[in-house]
């Protein structure tokens, strides 16, 4: 049975809460326990037996880091994988139904819709026999997860009746469902049908309104808000509830956590990636991921949670727990790097301290989620990781703590609480 | 005596006399040196003093804790201590104990026989005297015409340093019950013009506070290089004014100074960075940690990859987990950190 995956990987407009790290790079190739972002959804489409094609939509301009990935992407995981450009930022179902002659191009009867910026396990397979289950071949499956009543009304609000959906709401102002949308769907060609109507309905809209708005599109369709809700209580709307790890990725706290998240299931699927305690290697605590490019002295003690990009330099007598070390970066003697990301190429020098506040969702509840705060409360910054842009320079023995720094700053003294321009 | 309050929380099992501004040498040995080079015999009295008199002649160190009301002020335990201090009609220094300075002995005991007066104090100049009790005297016999409590209109820059001398005439006028010497004693001493000021030359702080210990410990390094720089330790990794006890240790990759003072049998191990600090007795300060601006108790313990700064005090035998960071942590004997203090505030 011809399958099919597609990437929702957004644009430059979206994705603005992972600033400054997205500046650089486009967020869904922002390395997570080491590897992209989507990588992690691309290993497990390849593990999908009869999974044909990979196709990757947004509305990135072509860039070089997307092309390169993808080139090398398609030469490990064997799988044809193709970026398909949206002329403009089309809404999560507006591009699929903009390319749906590619997508269901070779006969595809169903394909997955996966977006890019949650971190999951990704039950595939398990959803593909759900749906073979209940029979329905003309049915959609929505993965689903449960969180805690406060934390639900920030996602898209399930209510199933035993495994079909009755009612569907996008961020509710009160309380719906503890089942929420993961973001991961599995679809059928009649799909497109039901997104036509909502396309239509739309264009009869705009052409009754008058045209003062000049942003709005008839082609710019949310499957959650305008599909979702509609297909919910037809009998074709189906959850499969999973209790696997599932996370957003919204912010930079939220990217060291779902690295943690990934690292963890690295004992499983991919224990190579983590490092282990060697004679003459640093100490590690818990899981860590070592590019092999880096260079590591043998008294820094790294982990848990830790990620050590290509060729990072790490000196000696530095301690670096739960952060995000990214490409290039030199972390001279005795650093303490903590609940932080330090961009690409960017130096942190003798005896400094950076230090970030973890945003962590609460480890007693265990459907909590990790929360996206906002950068701001009560007119201070709310204490959150410490990000370091690209090609940061931080001083000597100085400390940084809860702050964000834009790219290519060079710092002269301690900053708290601040965000540096 | 009683703890000056200011000064917890080393203070709240040691008293502040016995906090030591040097690693080897207490105040009240240092001025036992002073004593002997001055070639005066005389008794020191310091409040809170806990050593016994000794019956040698020559300079005698401390005197027998005054028994009775030890909540009197200064003056009080001069008056419980009357007989000792009567006896042989010499005069007899009184010193403050939270001062740091180069304890003139030798010209103050010259000062006080040439005028013949009751009493002597040590004068100092400030740049803020607004902050302290000023001292108003005549500029050629230094005789001292009154005393102004915290002038709001500039009076004079002269302070009372903390440093006396009396004739044993004085003490006819203390009454055996609490008596503040500078509000009761001196104002009518000054009156009978009785009272005269000399200058001190050199550096003088108030140590009651935390941050002025510090600085004062500074200015006593910097006298130090001028005076006796062998004393001062030196070395790979050592930067500026740093005093360390033979017994203590440094592990290697330190960099240690300026302005840094480490006592006996402490422990720094590898990678550790100090600027400004006073590490006291048997504290052990644990690899890759930063201090700068500290005051670290007895027998402490700092952990790995700790960051104290900002007139951090912890007072003794204080944990402090590994990864902490510390900004202005004042902390209570015997207290256990395990987590962070990013702004000022008492641990207790």
């Amino acid at each position: 049975m011809p399958l099919k995956a597609v990437i929702l990987i957004g644009g430059p407009q979206k994705g603005t809460r992972f600033r400054p790290l997205s500046f650089e790079v486009p967020k869904p190739l922002f390395p997570v326990a080491g590897v992209p972002m989507v990588q992690h959804h691309i290993e497990a489409c390849a593990k999908v037996p009869g999974l044909k094609e990979i196709l990757l939509m947004g509305f990135y301009q072509p860039h070089e880091a997307l092309s390169r990935f993808l080139a090398a992407a398609q030469q490990e995981f064997k799988i044809p994988i193709r970026y398909l450009q949206e002329y403009a930022a089309l809404g999560t179902a507006g591009g699929i139904y903009h390319f749906r002659d590619q997508i269901l191009a070779g006969g595809a009867d169903a394909f997955f819709v996966l977006n890019a910026d949650v971190c999951s396990e990704f039950p595939l397979q398990e959803m593909l026999d759900f749906r073979q289950q209940h029979g329905d071949t003309d049915s959609f499956v929505i993965l689903g997860t449960t969180a805690n009543r406060t934390q639900a009304l920030n996602y898209g609000c399930i209510v199933a009746n035993a495994d079909t959906q009755e009612h569907y709401v996008e961020k509710p102002s009160t309380f719906v469902s503890e089942i929420i949308n993961c973001g991961i769907y599995l679809f059928t060609p009649a799909i497109f049908q039901h997104i036509g109507q909502v396309f239509q309905r739309n264009q009869q809209e705009l052409a009754l309104e008058e045209s003062s708005n000049g942003w709005q599109r008839a082609e710019v369709i949310r499957l959650e808000q305008d599909v979702f809700t509609a297909l919910a209580g037809s009998g074709k709307l189906y959850v499969y509830k999973t209790d696997g790890f599932w996370s957003q990725i919204k912010s930079a706290g939220s990217a060291i956590y779902a690295s943690r998240l990934y690292l963890n299931q690295y004992s499983q699927s991919h224990p190579e990636r983590l490092a282990q305690n060697k004679p003459g290697g640093p100490i590690i605590r818990g899981n860590v991921y070592i590019h092999p490019t880096a260079s590591v002295d043998s008294t820094a003690v790294l982990g848990p949670n830790v990620s050590i990009g290509e060729g990072v330099t790490v000196g000696a007598g530095v301690r670096i727990r739960e952060s995000i070390i990214l490409h290039g970066a030199s972390l001279h003697d005795h650093t303490c790097v903590l609940n932080t990301i330090v961009g690409w190429d960017s130096t942190i020098g003798r005896w400094a301290r950076v230090e970030g506040t973890p945003s962590d969702p609460n480890p007693n509840d265990p459907y909590a989620k990790i929360d996206s705060e906002t950068l701001f409360r009560d007119g201070r910054l709310t204490p959150s990781i410490t990000i370091l842009g690209c090609s940061v320079t931080i001083p000597a023995e100085v400390v940084i703590l809860n702050s964000i720094v834009l790219p290519h700053k060079e710092l002269s003294r301690s900053y708290k609480n601040q965000i540096i321009l | 005596a009683t703890c000056p309050r200011r000064w917890r929380p080393p203070c709240a099992s040691r008293s502040s006399g016995s906090a030591s501004a040097s690693p080897c040498p207490t105040r009240r040995s240092r001025w036992a040196q002073r004593l002997s080079d001055s070639r005066r015999p005389g008794a020191v009295v310091a409040p809170g003093t806990p050593r016994r008199a000794q019956a040698a002649p020559g300079p005698r160190l401390g005197c027998p804790r005054p028994r009775g009301d030890t909540d009197s002020r200064a003056a009080g335990p001069l008056a419980l201590a009357r007989d000792l201090l009567a006896e042989g009609g010499e005069p007899f220094f009184v010193l403050n104990s939270d001062v740091i300075c180069e304890f003139p002995f030798a010209a103050l005991a010259r000062f006080h026989r040439q005028h013949g007066g009751e009493g002597s104090i040590v004068v100092t100049r400030v740049e803020e005297p607004a902050k302290y009790g000023v001292v108003v005297s005549e500029p050629d016999s230094g005789r001292i015409c009154r005393f102004v409590e915290k002038p709001r209109v500039f009076v004079s820059n002269k302070i009372n340093a903390g440093l006396y001398i009396f004739s044993p005439g004085i003490l006819q006028r203390i009454q055996l019950r609490p008596t503040s010497i500078e509000k009761e004693i001196f104002p009518a001493m000054a009156q009978d013009g009785q009272l005269y000021a000399m200058e001190l030359q050199g550096f003088w702080m108030d140590i009651g506070q935390p941050k002025d210990f510090l600085t004062g410990m500074c200015m006593y390094l910097q006298a130090l290089r001028a005076q006796h720089p062998e004393k001062l330790h030196s070395g790979p990794g050592v930067v500026g004014n740093v005093l360390v006890d033979p017994s203590a240790k440094i592990g290697a990759n330190c960099v240690i100074g300026p302005n840094v003072t480490i006592g006996a049998g402490v422990v720094v191990e590898d990678g550790v960075r100090i600027k400004r600090c006073t590490v006291l007795q048997g504290a052990r300060i644990r690899s890759h940690s930063w201090l700068e601006s500290c005051i670290v108790g007895w027998s402490c313990s700092v952990g790995q990859w700790v960051r104290m700064e900002n007139v951090t005090v912890l007072g003794e035998d204080v944990i402090v987990n590994d990864e902490l960071y510390l900004n202005g942590a004042n902390v209570l004997p015997h207290k256990s950190i395990a987590e962070s203090v990013p702004e000022p505030r008492i641990i207790m």
